[in-house]
């Protein structure tokens, strides 16, 4: 089992390397040749139109898909030669993927706890430091499906984090939820960063792009921009990420003009 | 002119709509925001005359709902959230299809749909299963458009559509809005609140507020101050466990922070915080609420008295 380091962020390798990393569809170019690194403990946001490669690359990283060309390291293993390695340490939730609507909430935690490789032991503890963690007490024998959206997400994300995976993928894990609970889900995926967790989180909120460290803006299968949202509305002199997407995606039109690398 | 009066709509036990007032003007652009779930479906679904509130009333353009059915339905424009058009028939076709539905020809329209159909005119061949998801959205709204509608009801149309796509599609939104055209539009993005000429905020089935944006900005009533620091989130728990503030939020890199009252020394909490060496050094200005703002601080109200309220601390 993987233990979670809870300090050392800052000079520690890298959790993510990506190398020249390449998919091609028949003759259609989904991930071009991408290079880029995430540091331990960081929020990466990425962007992008439909299309523009962010699950294919999210796809490759997480060690479903295999790449055409190129390299990576994910969570400290080789992409190519330990996929299998890969998908055991890291978390991964989306809006689509998530709980089992017809078991409690106690339930999904054992069975997660399980596919996740934990034992019944390890489980049972990680699930109670969760439901302590969550203020679940009450609610632990509750059916997933009984309860409100917001709490389900809530559980998801706690749920694909139970075995303190190096890395956690957020693929659009807010779409659909109100305004205050978007909020404090991302107070949540804050405080899980606070704790040396790495996180990699695609999201059509463009507001939602600025609780990242870094954020990549995906335009046709490149990587168009890569910096904090801070330096990148400085860079292309725009007001917020809303106007630098709109940038990027249209007034560039997709051609890759500039990619700054910090 | 839209009138929706003290609707009532419940599935089971679920009330999906609770009381919903609320008069649209001829030729208004009225947003709905609402999250997954606050009713704005089922509102939209008894609008276009598909489903029957079980009290209350809605009239559009002069019409009953329930009793002039059938009339109103050639008067209104639907596209409904999920894709509804016939996959296995060609672009051209499924426009073919809904402007003969409604007695009409695509040329005799085409001027109203001419600047969203030329960007799927060159696929008029293809099968509308086999579009992508704008070119799809593009092709809904010309088939809800086909009829030329009085009233234009659109559920969701930019969910899922990336940033810049949908901004595009309210750019679209306003030009037919200039034919005259009355638009109500539901969305489940926030920053697209500020769309419309007004905009109402839907929460767990009530309508909280329907108002400009403006208007709904002033609805915040505590002073707004953005923060910055080197560790919002702790900063964030610090400034929660003060007795004195009314809310503090995370927007993106700042902390929109409201102590209760107008005259509170801001400065002094936050050079005493600083001094504890734990957040780095805070910035704190004085600043306008965000129309979120108000929405959170409305839906609060009713969220407090609800199990999923009491967050993670």
């Amino acid at each position: 089992m993987s233990v979670d380091r809870q300090n050392s962020v800052a000079g520690s390798d890298p959790v993510v390397q990506v190398r020249n990393l390449t998919k091609r569809f028949g003759h259609f170019t989904a991930v071009n040749n991408l290079s880029f690194e995430i540091a331990k403990g960081e929020i990466f946001g990425l962007l992008g139109a439909n299309g523009a490669g962010k699950t294919t690359l999210i796809k490759m990283l997480c060690g479903l898909s295999r790449p055409t060309a190129g390299m990576a390291n994910v969570a400290g293993y080789n992409l190519i030669t330990q996929p299998e390695m890969i998908k055991r340490r890291i978390g991964y939730m989306s809006q689509k993927f998530s709980l089992y609507e017809d078991l409690t909430v106690q339930e999904n935690i054992r069975f997660f706890g399980g596919i996740y490789g934990l034992s019944k032991r390890e489980a049972i503890d990680a699930g109670n430091i969760m439901i302590g963690r969550l203020g679940l007490e009450k609610m632990k024998n509750r059916l997933i499906g009984s309860l409100p959206l917001g709490w389900k997400q809530k559980i998801a994300f706690s749920v694909a984090i139970l075995h303190h995976p190096g890395l956690i993928f957020l693929d659009e894990p807010t779409s659909g939820v109100d305004p205050v609970t978007r909020r404090q889900f991302w107070e949540m995926i804050l405080e899980t960063a606070g704790r040396g967790y790495t996180i990699i989180v695609t999201t059509h909120y463009m507001d939602e792009a600025e609780y990242c460290n870094r954020v990549a803006v995906m335009v046709e299968g490149n990587i168009a921009a890569l910096d904090s949202p801070e330096n990148l509305q400085r860079h292309y002199h725009v007001a917020n990420m809303e106007d630098l997407f709109w940038k990027l995606t249209r007034e560039i039109n997709g051609s890759v003009t500039k990619s700054i690398q910090p | 002119m839209i009138h929706i009066r003290k609707v009532y709509k419940s599935f089971g036990e679920v009330n999906a709509l609770s009381e919903v007032s609320l008069d649209i003007q001829d030729g208004e652009l009225f947003v709905l925001i609402g999250p997954d779930g606050a009713g704005k479906t089922t509102l939209f679904r008894m609008l276009v005359t598909l489903l029957v509130p079980d009290y209350g009333s809605i009239e559009v353009n002069g019409l009953d709902v329930v009793e002039n059915f059938r009339q109103l339905r050639t008067k209104m424009g639907y596209m409904p959230g999920t894709f509804s058009l016939y996959p296995d028939l060609t672009v051209e076709e499924n426009l073919e299809f809904y402007a003969s539905i409604f007695g009409t020809t695509i040329r005799k329209n085409y001027d109203l749909i001419r600047d969203i159909y030329k960007h799927i005119e060159p696929f008029k061949k293809r099968p509308a299963g086999k579009l992508s998801g704008g070119m799809k959205q593009k092709l809904a709204l010309s088939c809800a458009l086909i009829h030329r509608p009085e009233v234009l009801v659109l559920d969701e149309p930019t969910t899922g559509v990336d940033a810049a796509s949908r901004k595009e599609f309210w750019i679209m939104l306003k030009k037919i809005q200039q034919e005259g055209m009355t638009i109500i539009a539901s969305t489940a993005y926030m920053d697209e609140a500020v769309r419309g000429d007004r905009s109402g905020f839907l929460h767990q089935g009530k309508l909280l507020m329907a108002d400009t944006p403006g208007k709904i900005r002033e609805e915040y009533p505590y002073p707004m101050y953005s923060c910055r620091s080197e560790n919002n989130y702790a900063l964030l728990q610090a400034i929660r466990a003060e007795s004195s503030t009314a809310t503090a939020l995370l927007f993106g890199k700042t902390i929109h922070y409201s102590p209760v009252k107008e005259d509170f020394p801001v400065e002094e909490l936050m050079s005493g915080l600083e001094a504890t060496g734990k957040y780095g050094r805070i910035t704190c200005e004085k600043t306008k609420p965000e129309l979120e703002d108000s929405f959170s601080y409305l839906s609060k109200g009713i969220e407090r008295s609800e199990t999923q309220s009491g967050m993670t601390e």
